[in-house]
């Protein structure tokens, strides 16, 4: 067996019958890794075919050489079968054959495997709810977990790691201008593009300040930042301490007196809670900046009556209420962001999966707590 | 030894050890001595390091309790650290270098200026013959040398107590034997207490005063006392093939 034009095999399976009761595989010649593909296959398909109760002996004693990972493969079909409840063992091996089969545990009892019942897809649904009513109650008792910590450092500020606060501040900040201002740009730009083919119909063109102004500050300012700086710092946040936990860095700052809740957690989201409104503050910024592109180059406005119209239908308080929706929503980044990065286990894999689910479950609540907010406001009447 | 006399520095009482759905070790009952050089053995897997944590506060026992000097370890982040710890990883923080990372407990829990700090970071890196080093981030060390970084933070505030992951696994023959002279010296000169878990008999034989042996299957402590005299006269075959590097008596 030198190349593949040569299909010439160095071994054969050959079912033959025993006794009355059973049957048995008759193995041939070398049995080598090479061939292991074709091997499994051939077997397999016998092995199928074996009904409980019977047997399915396989006969070694024409067998040259069996290697280690062919042997392998027979012993987890053997092992197979006996859990089907056929009856199968090697048989004929000679002395050194019988080595590797005990090597590779092909003599011992394999105990009939008792049939767990498929968990239907109630029972599935049922376990999914749960587990995410599992992570909400987890992330609700870290941001009890944090309030209590919060008041301690009211009381002793220093023991929090301020060191830890500008830098990241740095990062989640100062880094994320452009992408800020590029997107938020774009939304007001794009947003307003299509308001102005509607607007232009009825002779509103003037309209347009109205429309960007207050869906930028109220909405999309505080919630498109949010998305950009959940995506960027509350990943990264994430990845970095499920890799400190993952690492046992976390326990051994805890053994050194660091909670992790003041060492790590508090810097953090204290400098999203920084940040965000500045950066909010930008993006209502570009992207009335945008809009104001779309007004004068095909809406016939000039900017000083976009900006007169703009005061007019912007208030105040609409831009407050977004910064302090933006507030919540750091708040939102930095605690699940947080929450799950220590909540990590098991190695490079688990980062990555907290990685994932941090970014989805921050995103489903800042959606959620969007919302919550304009539901409020509006009944309000704010 | 008088036990009235001397109360033990870590006690153990009926302690078990695991998670909901695996038990390690359960009604394991223990004490450490001050002054000791204490020992944990086992096969691979068996649970010392879980005891390890569980000794520590860091994993929380399923039954029994721990006391280290009479107090039971609840929440260990509050407070100077009472102990020094070195985990099996090393779990240096890979953000700081080495010299931070040992004069981080230091700033936090000293008065101690700068100079003062970096002194004794000096001399705790040259206590594991690793001069030299305070400027390195642990991803630039090798697996030996960030063991010995993360013993010579554990031993930053002078604790009277320290637990040992497995201190010299990994570590050339040499620089292991340098190592259970460090901690005989540590031991006799400065009186540290050392609970130490590790595979290596030489070590064991070396250092060791005390020690218990767990046992993964029958979730119990299946030895415990003078390693020499379990060598030499324990019955039980787990026992004997271990001290002996034997596979005699295993499944
Ligand atoms: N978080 C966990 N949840 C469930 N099982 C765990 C967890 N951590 C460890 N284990 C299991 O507990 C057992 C004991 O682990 P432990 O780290 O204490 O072993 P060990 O005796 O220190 O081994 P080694 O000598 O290899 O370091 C292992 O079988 C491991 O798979
Ligand atoms: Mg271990």
């Amino acid at each position: 067996m030198l190349t593949a034009t040569h299909p010439e095999r160095s071994f054969s399976v050959e079912p033959t019958a025993s006794d009355p009761s059973g049957q048995q595989l008759r193995l041939h010649g070398s049995l080598l890794f090479p061939d292991a593909a074709t091997i499994w296959s051939e077997l397999r398909t016998h092995v199928d075919l074996a009904a409980r109760g019977g047997t399915l002996h396989l006969e070694m004693s024409d067998v040259q050489r069996v290697d280690g990972g062919v042997m392998a493969l027979l012993a987890h079909l053997r092992a197979e079968l006996q859990q089907r409840g056929v009856q199968s063992e090697f048989v004929g091996a000679a002395a050194a054959l019988q080595e590797i089969i005990h090597l590779y545990r092909g003599d011992v009892v394999v105990g009939e495997r008792k049939r767990r019942k498929a968990r239907g897809t109630l029972d599935q649904l049922g376990n999914a709810t749960l587990a995410l009513l599992h992570e909400a109650q987890a992330v609700l008792a870290f941001l009890g977990e944090m309030v209590i910590a919060a008041i301690g450092v009211l009381r002793a500020p220093r023991s929090v790691n301020w060191k830890e606060l500008t830098p990241t501040m740095e990062r989640s900040g100062a880094d994320a201008v452009p992408i800020v201002l590029l997107i938020n740009f774009l939304v007001g730009m794009v947003m307003a593009f299509q308001a102005a083919v509607q607007l232009k119909q009825f002779g509103a063109n003037i309209f347009v300040a109205d429309l960007i102004g207050i869906s930028m500050t109220r909405e999309l300012g505080p919630l498109m930042t949010a998305i950009v700086i959940c995506g960027r710092s509350g990943a990264a946040f994430a990845a970095e301490l499920g890799s400190m936990k993952v690492n046992e860095e976390i326990d051994a700052l805890r053994t050194m007196g660091f909670g992790p809740m003041r060492f790590l957690v508090m810097p953090r989201t204290l400098a999203l809670l920084l940040v965000m409104p500045v950066l909010t503050l930008l993006a209502d910024f570009v992207g009335v900046l945008g809009g104001l592109v779309v007004g004068l180059s095909s809406l016939d406005l000039t900017s000083s009556i976009y900006f007169t119209e703009l005061q007019k239908a912007v208030s105040l308080w609409d831009v407050y209420s977004g910064l302090l929706k933006s507030m919540v929503f750091a708040l939102a980044i930095g605690l699940i962001a947080c929450q799950q990065g220590l909540a990590t286990a098991g190695g490079a894999e688990g980062v990555g999966r907290r990685t994932t689910s941090s970014v989805v479950i921050t995103l489903f609540t800042l959606i959620l707590i969007d919302a919550t907010f304009t539901v409020l406001l509006r009944a309000l009447d704010l | 030894m008088n036990p009235p006399l001397d109360p033990p520095l870590i006690q153990v009482t009926d302690l078990s050890i695991g998670w909901d759905d695996v038990i390690l070790q359960q009604h394991a009952n223990f004490q450490v001595a001050r002054g000791d050089v204490f020992v944990i053995l086992g096969s691979s897997g068996c649970g010392k390091s879980t005891m390890l944590r569980a000794l520590i506060g860091l994993e929380r026992p399923l039954a029994g309790e721990v006391s280290i000097e009479g107090a039971v370890s609840t929440r260990i982040e509050t407070g100077a650290p009472p102990f020094g710890v070195m985990f099996q990883s090393g779990a240096l923080l890979g953000s700081m270098t080495v010299g931070e990372n040992i004069a981080l407990p230091l700033q936090e829990w000293t008065q101690l200026p700068p100079p003062a700090i970096f002194a004794i970071v000096q001399a705790r890196l040259r206590l594991v013959g690793m001069q030299g080093s305070e400027d390195k981030l642990p991803s630039e060390l090798s697996g030996g040398m960030r063991k010995r970084a993360a013993i010579a933070r554990a031993m930053a505030l002078e604790p009277s107590l320290v637990f040992l992951d497995e201190p010299s696994a990994g570590l050339d023959p040499v620089s292991a034997a340098m190592l259970d002279e460090l901690i005989l010296t540590l031991n006799t000169k400065l009186g540290l207490t050392l609970v130490v878990v590790t595979h290596d008999l030489d070590s064991i034989f070396k250092i060791a005063k005390h020690c218990i042996m767990l046992d993964r299957d029958s979730m119990s402590i299946i030895a415990s006392g003078d390693p020499r005299a379990l060598r030499d006269s324990s019955s039980d075959p787990r026992v004997h093939d271990f001290f002996n590097r034997s596979t005699a008596h295993a499944p």
